[in-house]
């Protein structure tokens, strides 16, 4: 580690994508220091997935990616080839997705793939190159590493997978580990035990991981800082116990009250629930997209919203930050 | 791996003995062979000794039996009309139809597989039908035409091939052309198809985030899953090369097995007829069965299952 924890390793301003007439992303703001996991939540289709993607410069063709920086290290991604990124990726910051059923190629054993990232980026021999993977299996907590090695994907399961996916991700020793709802494909209990390992990885390794999820329970255990995502936008950013101890935005009001918390929630008490759906947001779109949900909406919601900031904590809503009041309308 | 050979050798010689009594009855069930051979300008009692010489009064079993005995130990009898032994005949004429073969499917695949890689990943662009259009265009053109157009060109008016005949490799260069254009279109279409499929997965995109270069995304992880159906259908196509080459072998004067076949067939010659049709047989079979284990060999989940 060339820096020390609470440095900048990536910065995003101004973050836009989008598919066709679909705006995807409209100026997302992202900040992920050295050493700590930042969690991106949001609904399904709020844009955090693609927000990944597109740092990792992994969009598919059709996606279009402008932001006003992109820097990873202080170093211009925007300006950087194709094959300049690719020198970049694998080594310096690595990426795990949602899917690790499909996402090792069923041709090749466990070894090779492990080995080929790991002698494309710094070279070396065969043989070394599988030391290392026998290793970072063994971390991952990999049952028999060495005869894994010599397996193919399909005679794994998916927990696994996946386990292979994070081990396959480390071999350069990243910077950056962007983890793109690694355990949604799991059992709930394999689930647990991944999180477990990227945590204890997150910290014994020193990484900088930027976790996308939609599971607050997650958000709780594993992060340092939070940005909740909606159609499109950060609506908030905060670091972990300034969200979850005094949440600003509706929308992040909204979410957690949907989480059950025991003790506090009683048995027989309703969750709590955003009514609607996430609209479909085109290109000339104005305003807060949350405000045909939001039990504060006023007419100026329907007006460009700026992002208020208080030191660490900020976010993109016209209300005080004491506000009181139902976050969303009622069903 | 092992019990996979196992299984599909022991499918082969099934379908194998299936094919050979195929050949038997349906020469049989064409006439008194008899008759055939003896003309029709022969007396009864001749019709009875050619019976009696060749076998024919016996059991038609038995001599399923015995022909079959024959052909498995590589006696095809003689030919009716060549007066040489079958086994002879094909002997001559297998090396000109295999190295035909072998040319046009290796052509077909030099152009097929490069080309496809391209329009798939230049889908839906200029290139991608530029290409399109030219295998279907490829595909229209009769290949009889095609030679005849190839044999003008670069035989009589450039004077750099020879048109006819089997002397040298030259020879060969422009019946594979022809034939490879046979093959071409499918096997273009399908490693299109394949690479497209292959480029938008999931494990394409995880190659990527390892930061591979482009060669090794494209040819390393995408082509070696994408290959699987060209392969089978590449194993189809050399059959069809191998069985099918009637036209161009006789445009180019080639006297291969194709050419044989037809020669056989329109002179009733029965026992050369049958073992042509059990070498295509065999030839296919065989080729399936190279595929098959390519297959396995490209793809390791074939080898549990």
């Amino acid at each position: 580690m060339s820096a020390a924890r609470g440095t900048a390793l990536l910065e995003v301003r101004n973050l836009r994508i989008s598919f066709g007439s679909l705006a995807a992303v409209r100026g997302a703001d992202l900040t992920i220091y050295r050493g700590e996991t930042h969690c991106v939540v949001g609904e399904s289709g709020c844009g955090k997935s693609v927000t990944a993607l597109a740092v990792m410069g992994l969009l598919a063709r059709n996606g279009v990616r402008e932001a006003d920086r992109l820097a990873f290290d202080g170093q211009d991604l925007l300006r950087l080839s194709e094959s300049q990124l690719s020198r970049l990726r694998g080594d310096r910051m690595a990426m795990i997705f949602q899917e690790p059923m499909t996402s090792l190629n069923p041709a090749y054993t466990v070894g090779s793939q492990m080995a080929e990232v790991y002698r494309r980026h710094r070279g070396g021999t065969r043989a070394e190159a599988l030391d290392r993977a026998e290793d970072l299996l063994g971390k991952c907590r990999v049952t028999s590493p060495r005869m894994r090695l010599g397996q193919y994907p399909h005679q794994l399961s998916g927990g696994l997978r996946q386990r292979v996916m994070i081990a396959m991700a480390l071999m350069c020793d990243p910077e950056l580990l962007v983890a793109d709802e690694p355990t949604t494909a799991l059992d709930v209990t394999v689930q647990a035990q991944i999180l477990r390992l990227l945590m204890d990885l997150q910290r014994d390794l020193g990484l900088a991981l930027m976790l996308i999820t939609h599971d607050l329970g997650v958000v709780a255990r594993m992060a340092h800082r939070v940005s909740v995502m909606y159609a499109g936008e950060v609506v908030e950013s905060a670091p972990a116990e300034q969200l979850f101890g005094d949440p600003t935005h509706p929308y992040t009001r909204g979410l957690l009250a949907c989480v059950p918390v025991p003790g506090k929630v009683r048995r027989d008490q309703p969750l709590g629930a955003i009514p609607g759906v996430v609209p479909r947001i085109g290109h000339r779109f104005e305003g807060c997209a949350f405000r045909d949900r939001c039990g504060q909406a006023r007419p100026d919601c329907a007006r460009t919203v700026a992002w208020q900031a208080n030191g660490e904590h900020g976010y993109r809503c016209v209300l005080p930050p004491d506000w009181t009041g139902p976050a969303s309308l009622a069903a | 791996m092992l019990s996979f050979l196992f299984r599909r050798t022991a499918l082969a010689v099934l379908v194998a003995v299936t094919v050979l009594t195929f050949a038997f009855v349906l020469t049989r069930l064409a006439g008194d062979l008899a008759i055939v051979i003896a003309g029709p300008e022969a007396r009864a009692e001749d019709v009875e000794a050619i019976r009696r010489a060749y076998g024919l009064d016996r059991p038609v079993v038995i001599q399923f039996f015995d022909w079959a005995w024959r052909a498995a130990t590589g006696d095809f009898g003689e030919s009716f009309f060549f007066r040489e032994r079958v086994s002879t005949l094909i002997w001559q004429r297998l090396p000109v139809t295999l190295t035909l073969g072998v040319v046009g499917i290796g052509i077909a695949l030099v152009v097929a597989i490069p080309l496809g890689i391209i329009a798939a990943l230049r889908e839906n662009t200029w290139i991608d039908r530029a290409v399109g259009l030219v295998a279907m265009v490829g595909q229209a053109l009769p290949s009889f035409w095609l030679a005849l157009l190839l044999m003008l060109f670069f035989g009589l008016q450039l004077g750099w091939l020879p048109i006819s005949g089997t002397g040298s490799w030259e020879h060969y260069v422009m019946p594979g052309i022809v034939l490879s254009f046979s093959a071409i279109p499918a096997l273009m279409r399908l490693t299109r198809a394949g690479m497209i499929d292959a480029m938008s997965s999931d494990y394409i995109r995880t190659a990527r985030a390892k930061g591979l270069s482009r060669s090794s995304i494209v040819l390393k992880h995408a082509l070696r899953n994408a290959a699987m159906p060209v392969v089978s259908i590449s194993a189809v196509q050399l059959g069809f090369m191998l069985g099918g080459s009637i036209v161009i072998e006789t445009v180019f004067a080639l006297h291969g097995i194709g050419f044989l076949a037809w020669e056989s067939i329109s002179k009733n010659d029965f026992p050369t007829v049958q073992a042509v049709v059990l070498l295509f047989a065999v030839i296919y079979i065989v080729l399936t069965l190279i595929a098959d284990v390519a297959n396995a060999v490209l793809d390791p989940r074939l080898r549990a299952s």
